[in-house]
């Protein structure tokens, strides 16, 4: 009887493990990649217009906000322009044609006025939703006005209409007609748009890429509820199972016309997103080729990343960009109010052990300006605050600390997010640092997602705990000078709370430049305003660059039309298929 | 029997209103007295570049500024009678039990959980079946074998069990037996109802992992009880009037041995019900466990609340279940009562 209890055991373990086994495979790779390391990085890799299949994306952390007008995240705003037509976007090319604007919905480039404060731009007719419907101009101020003028109600996307519109105070969502009194853009007709800014604003052409430039009929938008089906413009629409937190199927839309979209080749058939994957696991299935995408885009994360740069297999399959943000340290100018003192900080660090703490090589390079590599305008090679070997000038920093008066050093508190392990150990590197020149540093940790609205971000909060120093990163909104560093040292930016520009860098000649940057023309002169902006940053010591970020990105060989993307600090998705023979 | 079936579900409902009252005590008040404003608290949900305006809306949206009291009155107010809310120019009936909208992503909380419930269920149910058979299974053998080198191997590999966290079973598991030998799929829940053969084939490490957990725990237990059972004099009276050492084992043995076994099942069930945190985040299965703990980490109170709610409903049905089968699995219970 024994024998026979055991017997049937061992038989339904084994059966168990080969209907297991039969369901699953962990290989992946294959033969060696015929491309080469960082190709995608500048370079079409593995061209195709073959059409059909299904791309797979997975990711760890949810959207923001699956409304095209109310999210902030980077991925988000590429993703969803699956599902989402602009009135322009970024040109899908590799290098740097990458960067430059060019009609979506729009039929051409918006028309601005002498000084810029009146933008017309046109769009083609005929386009349509997921519903059949046609699209009209009104949709598209509609959407513009719910995602900035709501009273509130839609909160996570940028404010860059509210903000340069000449809009009295609106909320759609008050009153029977949403746009009764929004004069600030008009619609002259079904096809045409008119927008009135409050200020000259050069590059407001870069503001009309943004998802809240995507139409949305007055009748469909449900507020906050909108995010659960989202009406179409785009080549694929929600398949009607959207489980936020859990996965976003996307299929084809048969009211999309290919003939009017120059930005989306749409190749496969259908395209799906699962939520809440563990970046290692997503790591895992991405090498052996159970998904094709990591929708996060900002590379593999430190386990595969040493695992990857090991294996002379996969060299061909990694690209190795700029991510286009910027690691940095705040010196706040309230806290640490004499410049000598601060320039003392910025010659008494060692930009290599920071540098190191960053991933060194695969993980960035060391940054002595502000602006990233891939800005026009930016001069990586300037660097106010030399020293040998990147190790600090620490004659140069006393002779600051007499300057200032301070001889005999100060002590400081430096603000650090406590779940950023990069940025932990550049805070140890800092103190480690500043200790040789007798400045004590005080390294206090706080939440990620309270760092700006309650720590390093609140006036109040840095006075009263005397935070002279933060640490944080930033990525432009799109790759301009004033895309990226606006928010971080135009005086204007500084708010009590969220607070970005969060050393209060709040001087004249800078703010100055950044007006008269809105006021020109060509882009070659504003890249030249925006240098002379970097420059004084960096005399004013307001802020202290570590490292222009890399990310390290997994290609597999099956993913065709690869390119990244700067504007968005990722692979531009829209061109992606999948080639499975 | 029905007036205590009725007096537990009394007990129950009381239990249920305090672990509410306590849950929301510790989200909602605690940032209070550590200092952190209405508008604070708001501003965790307002995005990346807030305004002031914004701020205020959602702080007037959420009640956030209304006395305690009266938001946990509302709170039950809303989950016993449901309410309408409003979202743009629309306005949504939540109807009872409604748990209201995430803070976060605006989505209604009860189907969200709703909709996770399943992968809960098919991790927490299919584990405890490996982890009862396997670890009571584990532990008779033992008990039979005393002193053997299963026995000693069986508590080692016990040991190991209790001691050795999910995330680091887990992780190994996923690391060697998937994504190295390829013996596993990579986990993606499928719906038994879509692909019942699939959904086991998904579902069988993560059961796996979990079972090895709890089952050393049950193997441990029936080992102890098993042995001091079967040093009982009835037992010997059994054995000299002649019974098989199999019916002496299973109907004399280990019936009483199991009692304290179903004490603990109910508990670990209605807890793995909870939600099975570390093994759903390991093995990417976006079920309640996964849930409560994305909503912790951005402080999505109405989630928290409906996931601490949902845990201790599973924990007081769990109980009063093994409350009502302790006669059936021992008779001197029955005598008792």
């Amino acid at each position: 009887m024994r024998k026979r209890t055991f017997g049937f055991v061992a038989l339904g373990a084994a059966a168990t493990l080969l209907l297991s086994a039969c369901g699953g495979s962990a290989t992946g790779g294959g033969s060696e990649s015929e491309n080469e390391f960082d190709q995608g990085s500048t370079q079409l890799v593995n061209p195709s217009d073959k059409t059909g299949g299904t791309l797979k994306y997975a990711i760890e952390a949810d959207f923001d906000s699956a409304d095209p007008g109310n999210t902030y995240y980077g991925w988000s705003w590429n993703f969803q322009r699956y599902y989402a037509r602009t009135l322009l976007s970024f040109t899908p090319e590799p290098g740097e044609a990458a960067t430059e604007l060019m009609p979506d919905l729009a039929k051409a480039m918006p028309e601005p006025n002498d000084d810029f404060t009146e933008w017309t731009v046109e769009i083609q007719e005929g386009l349509k939703y997921e519903d059949g419907s046609e699209i009209v101009a009104e949709d598209i101020k509609y959407a513009i006005a719910r995602s900035n003028f709501n009273g509130g109600t839609l909160s996570l996307g940028p404010q860059y209409f509210s903000a340069h519109l000449d809009q009295d105070d609106h909320n759609v969502y008050e009153g029977s007609d949403p746009l009764a009194g929004f004069d600030s853009i008009e619609t002259p007709d079904d096809y045409t748009l008119v927008f009135h800014l409050k200020d000259s604003f050069s590059e407001f052409p870069n503001v009309l890429t943004q998802l809240q430039t995507a139409p949305v009929p007055i009748e469909a938008d449900k507020g906050e509820l909108y995010q659960e089906n989202v009406l179409s413009s785009g080549p694929y629409k929600f398949d009607g199972n959207y489980q936020p937190g859990v996965q976003l199927h996307l299929e084809r839309n048969e009211h999309w016309d290919p003939d009017t979209d120059p930005v989306r080749p749409a190749l496969p058939d259908r395209v799906e997103l699962e939520i809440g994957v563990a970046q290692d696991e997503i790591d895992q299935r991405l090498v052996n080729g159970d998904i094709d995408v990591d929708a996060r885009g900002t590379g593999v994360g430190p386990a595969m990343r040493s695992t990857l740069l090991d294996d002379e297999a996969v060299q061909g399959n990694l690209d190795n960009p700029y991510t286009g943000a910027l690691r940095y340290m705040n010196i706040h100018t309230p806290i640490i109010e004499d410049v000598a003192c601060r320039q003392a900080i910025m010659y008494a660090v060692d930009r290599d052990s920071m540098w190191r703490a960053w991933g060194g090589e695969p993980g960035g390079d060391i940054a002595t300006n502000l602006l990233p590599p891939a800005i026009p305008g930016s001069n990586p090679e300037s660097d106010l605050y030399p020293s040998e070997d990147g190790k600090g000038d620490l004659d140069a920093a006393q002779s600051k600390l007499e300057a200032c008066g301070e001889e005999d050093g100060f002590s400081t508190t430096l603000a650090v997010r406590a779940e950023n392990d990069n940025e932990v150990q550049t805070a140890e590197s800092v103190k480690e640092a500043l200790a040789r020149v007798n400045i004590d540093v005080n390294i206090e940790s706080y939440p990620t997602a309270d760092f700006f609205g309650q720590y390093a971000g609140s006036q109040d909060f840095v006075r009263e705990n005397d935070i002279g120093l933060s640490l944080s990163g930033w990525g432009p909104d799109w790759p301009s000078g004033y895309g990226f560093a606006s928010k971080i040292t135009h005086g204007d930016a500084i708010m009590e709370t969220g607070n970005f520009n969060t050393s209060e860098l709040d001087d004249p000649e800078i703010n100055g430049l950044w007006d008269d940057a809105l006021l020109t023309e060509d882009p070659d002169e504003r890249a030249a305003i925006y240098e002379q902006i970097d420059t004084l940053v960096m005399e004013n010591a307001a802020i202290l660059p570590v490292v222009f970020d890399k990310s390290l990105i997994y290609r597999s060989d099956e993913l065709t039309n690869v390119f990244y993307q700067p504007a968005f600090m990722m692979y531009d998705l829209m061109p992606l298929g999948v080639d499975r023979d | 029997m029905l007036n205590y079936i009725l007096r537990r579900l009394g007990a129950g409902l009381l239990l249920l209103v305090v672990v509410t009252a306590v849950t929301f005590w510790i989200f909602y008040v605690l940032p209070r007295w550590a200092g952190v404003t209405p508008q604070g608290m708001a501003a965790m949900y307002v995005g990346k570049a807030p305004t002031p305006e914004a701020i205020q809306a959602t702080v007037d949206r959420l009640g956030l500024d209304q006395p305690i009291a009266v938001q946990f009155v509302e709170f039950l107010r809303t989950l016993i009678f449901g309410q309408e809310f409003t979202f743009g120019r629309q306005t949504v009936e939540c109807a009872a039990p409604c748990l209201g909208y995430s803070f976060s992503t605006n989505s209604p909380v009860l189907p969200q959980i709703l909709d996770r419930l399943p992968v809960t269920l098919s991790l927490g149910l299919g584990a405890a079946v490996i982890w009862v058979i396997g670890g009571v299974g584990v532990g008779v053998l033992s008990a039979v074998k005393k002193g053997s080198v299963f026995d000693r191997l069986a508590m080692g590999a016990a040991l190991a069990g209790v001691s050795l966290p999910i995330y680091f079973t887990g992780l190994l598991a996923l690391a060697f037996l998937v994504h190295q030998w390829g013996l596993f799929p990579v986990s993606r829940y499928v719906p038994f109802t879509e692909d019942p053969v699939a959904w086991y084939q998904v579902m069988l490490l993560p059961w796996i992992t979990l079972a090895f957990l709890h089952a050393a725990q049950y193997a441990r237990q029936t080992r102890a009880g098993m042995l001091e059972t079967l040093n009982e004099d009835y037992i010997r009276t059994a054995r000299a009037k002649g019974l098989s050492e199999r019916k002496v084992i299973f109907k004399h043995a280990l019936r009483p041995t199991l009692t304290p076994i179903l004490t603990i099942l109910g508990l670990d069930i209605g807890m793995v019900l909870g939600g099975a945190i570390l093994t759903e985040k390991v093995f990417s299965l976006n079920g309640v466990g996964a849930y409560a703990i994305d909503s912790i980490v951005s402080k999505d109170l109405p989630v928290i609340l409906g996931v601490t709610l949902l845990g201790a409903v599973f924990i007081v049905v769990c109980n009063l279940i093994v409350d009502l089968l302790y006669p059936v699995v021992d008779p001197r219970v029955r005598i008792t009562a």
